[in-house]
């Protein structure tokens, strides 16, 4: 078999997993929790396989050695591979706690970025390897990159369900920053997902068929009533969120999580991902530019969105121990790191330009 | 004169300004905020670019909007006197900061465990007690000998009661304070870089030689104290497509009219001597007349030699009266549906050569022969390998002086350890009492961690468990 079957099996385990998770949540029946469960770990297992094979792949065209066939050479793998981390984390922290509730906020991040990968019609071809790639630097520099991304995003799951959890009444900060932010994500998780049953192949500017494009079925659609609905429809769900959102915070508090547990578990997750991040991302990555570039730091896009996410974990870092925040402030800025990390991964490589370009889609 | 406590009033406030976290919080917001506008604005372009990308935004006010832009510092802002200013307030910030919280910190690191009276064990914040059957002095050293088991060389207390005392990892709670001072390290390589280096390019023809780079932006001339020659460039495609697989240049370096070395250049293996890197950053092609063509030529039933020759240079095939003369060449040769030739790129991607060739003055035969396809090579009079067209490609290189990355370096190694110290090491300490109880003897636990106390825990209780208590 090739990797792409493996991967593709992984991908509908993982939209399957989010589904069961949440029937989970909804219904609390620990059957449907076992099949959730082992839907990810299927997955998981296959992407591994798959991971392993494309490797092979990498290797029998590049013929370079081991070093330079590992797969993580543009957005499509760096994705998959950041799905792979996330879905380790996940499958740690179930295993640890012994609490399945994590996988509905978790699996619905992994779901996205698979959606993502389809929507808007990247390559998945196994690209050679073009000589700024081929150091012993990529290996380091990018996994502990994303198993860092991959920490942040636990820890954006965490923070939201602490927020959840913990906020009083409908017109407190915190109550609108958690019920808004979940709200923008899962509306972009549905338009992606209209995005994928509903709009046909079409041609982008390059002239390359392409599946569809990001938010072409809604917000970005040629129809300017469409577009215009689908705002008002994305505004209509964020009320209902804002509306209904106590809903969630019932759901979570009948599985026995307190809040405590969920402060410590965003942090624990950050105290991981942030000196990964520091020593993979950028101390790496900056010896890797001055082998490569002739310059450790540049002032690359790439390069200050990661200081500028480091920024926003070190105030989280010195928030907590220097002023003893606490609780909801601390959530909120750890939610927003990890609005910082997405537009350092795909921000930068999807509206900036820069050195980094290989990232593009 | 200005009032001696008025001075210091100033000095201290000042002191106190830099030693807030408000600063730091308020530096760091504005060095994120201006960021984010840093890597929209396309830096050190050209100004239609982000005229164009700002016409998005402000429509036809687009001009107007990059000229206050550009007047503000924005379009190369990280090299702003502001910006600088911004990252200077940053490091003193820090700097204050960690002179003010050092005593604390280091007295608490440098002050070794103590024994605690008795009353202080049900106030930490772990605590145990078993009850082990045995008499005091066995007690003592199965409890002593647990303790090393566990990593914690413990010390002894004797003053009406026994009690052992240990810890580990004091030292780590120094690391946020050492992680604080590799960035300072770190700015001070970076500066050193900035004033002690240089960052210049160079493109350097196949077969000349400089003692020269031209720094980037003002193009002024930078000395090496040596010289370097481009002895051949080449680059390398994945079969049959135009995905470089790798550009590599063969460098020499003279000095004094000598060369002391050789060595072959890649993307990511560049070439240091004396303190200055060049890397291999780009290439170009220019046409060029007293370029040389290198053949390998293997005449049928004759022996194999290499060639080479001019444009306008006619080569003789040896053992026949055959002589070949180049009539064309494409850098990039390619060929469209109707079949029609053209050169569809400027750089050497599929280098071709057509040759004529003649016999008693009457051309005989003509031919295309493509470096990267071998069923090209086969020509009626033998095989002709086209190994090169060389003196056309120029090696860009990027040349860079920076003694600062030596200390930029060492601060990265020393922010490795105090993260490392500072979140996957604990100072953990434990305090164990013993009280005889007729033939029994008490144990008393308590322990504390500064960090993941949960698996102090579970140390000590598997330490309990190991005493079958």
């Amino acid at each position: 078999m090739e990797s792409s079957q493996f991967f593709a099996i992984s991908s509908i385990a993982y939209i399957l997993a989010m589904v069961a998770y949440i029937a989970y949540l909804v219904f609390k029946s620990s059957t449907v929790g076992i099949v959730a469960t082992t839907i990810t770990t299927t997955g998981f297992i296959s992407q591994t396989i798959a991971f392993f094979i494309r490797g092979k792949e990498f290797y029998d065209i590049g013929q370079m050695g081991i070093m330079r066939a590992i797969p993580l050479t543009n957005l499509y793998e760096s994705l998959i591979f950041f799905v792979w981390c996330l879905i380790l984390g996940y499958l740690i922290i179930e295993w640890k706690y012994k609490n399945r509730s994590f996988g509905a906020f978790v699996t619905p991040i992994a779901g996205m970025a698979l959606a993502f990968i389809d929507i808007t019609g990247m390559s998945k071809a196994i690209q050679p390897l073009i000589p700024a790639l081929q150091s012993n630097w990529l290996l380091a520099h990018v996994t502990l990159s994303f198993i860092a991304y991959a920490t942040f995003a636990l820890s954006f799951a965490t923070a939201i369900m602490y927020l959840a959890v913990t906020s009083e009444g409908k017109k407190s900060g915190a109550y609108i920053f958690w019920t808004a932010t979940l709200g923008i994500f899962l509306v972009v998780l549905i338009a992606m997902g209209l995005d994928f049953f509903v709009a046909g192949e079409h041609l982008d500017e390059h002239g390359h068929m392409v599946k569809s494009g990001l938010f072409r079925a809604t917000f970005k659609n040629a129809s300017g009533g469409v577009a215009a609905l689908s705002y008002l429809a994305a505004l209509g769900f964020m009320f209902i969120m804002w509306k209904y959102g106590y809903v969630f915070k019932k759901i979570i508090g009948s599985f026995s999580i307190s809040g405590e547990m969920l402060d410590d578990l965003t942090y624990k997750c950050i105290a991981i991902g942030f000196p990964i991040f520091t020593l993979g991302g950028l101390i790496f990555g900056a010896i890797w530019a001055d082998q490569a570039w002739g310059k450790y730091w540049s002032w690359d896009p790439k390069e200050t969105w990661s200081l500028i996410t480091w920024f926003v974990y070190a105030f989280y870092l010195h928030a907590r121990f220097m002023r003893g925040w606490r609780g909801k402030r601390i959530a909120m800025v750890a939610a927003i790191g990890f609005v910082s990390t997405v537009f350092t991964y795909l921000g930068v490589n999807l509206l900036l330009s820069g050195l980094h370009a290989y990232g593009g889609v | 004169m200005v009032d001696k406590k008025e001075n210091q009033n100033i000095i201290d406030r000042i002191w106190s300004l830099f030693s807030s976290v408000t600063l730091a919080v308020i530096n760091f917001s504005a060095i994120s905020l201006t960021s984010i506008v840093g890597t929209i604005i396309e830096q050190q372009a050209e100004p239609e670019r982000n005229i164009k990308l700002l016409s998005k935004f402000f429509g036809d006010s687009a001009p107007t909007v990059y000229k206050m832009l550009d007047t503000l510092g924005f379009t190369d802002m990280f090299r702003s006197w502001w910006f600088i200013t911004l990252l200077f307030i940053f490091a003193a910030n820090l700097i204050i900061c960690s002179i003010d919280r050092l005593p604390a910190i280091w007295k608490v690191a440098k002050e070794p465990i103590k024994p605690i009276p008795p009353d202080r064990f049900n106030s930490m914040p772990i605590k145990r007690e078993i009850v082990l059957k045995m008499r005091l002095d066995n007690a003592k050293n199965i409890v002593e000998a647990g303790m090393k088991k566990i990593g914690f060389a413990s010390n002894q207390h004797e003053e009406n009661e026994l009690q052992f005392y240990a810890e580990k990892g004091r030292y780590s709670r120094l690391g946020v304070y050492v992680t604080h001072f590799s960035i300072i390290i770190i700015l001070i390589g970076a500066v050193a870089g900035i004033f002690l280096g240089f960052n210049g390019s160079l493109n350097l023809l196949e077969g000349t030689t400089s003692a020269v780079a031209y720094s980037f932006g003002t193009a002024k001339e930078i000395p090496l104290g040596f010289e370097i020659r481009c002895d051949d460039f080449d680059v390398s495609f994945y079969d049959n497509s135009d995905t470089p697989r790798a550009f590599r240049s063969k460098l020499a370096i003279i000095e004094n009219g000598k060369e002391v070395l050789k060595k072959e250049i890649e993307v990511n293996t560049p070439l240091r001597y004396k303190g200055i890197t060049f890397y291999q950053s780009s290439y170009n092609f220019s046409s060029n007349k007293d370029a040389l063509f290198l053949f390998t030529m293997t005449p049928n039933n004759g022996k194999q030699e290499d060639i080479q020759f001019g444009f306008d240079e006619p080569f003789k095939i040896s053992g026949t009266n055959v002589t070949g003369k180049v009539a064309d060449f494409s850098p990039a040769l390619g060929m469209d549906e109707s079949g029609k030739l053209f050169t569809y790129a400027n750089l050497m991607n599929n280098p071709a050569v057509f040759i004529e060739f003649s016999e008693g003055g009457k051309v005989v035969h003509k031919q295309w022969i493509l470096k990267r396809y071998q069923e090209t090579w086969k020509t009626p009079y033998g095989i002709a390998v086209f190994k090169d067209l060389w003196g056309v490609q120029a090696t860009g290189l990027q040349v860079r002086k920076d003694p600062g990355v030596w200390i930029v370096y060492l601060g990265c190694l020393i922010m490795g350890i105090g993260l490392y110290a500072a979140f996957f090491m604990s100072h953990s300490r434990i305090w164990v009492r013993l009280v005889s109880d007729k033939n029994n003897t008490k144990v008393y636990f308590a322990a504390s961690a500064n960090k993941n106390k949960i698996s102090l825990e579970q140390k000590i209780d598997k330490l309990i468990k190991s005493f079958g208590g």
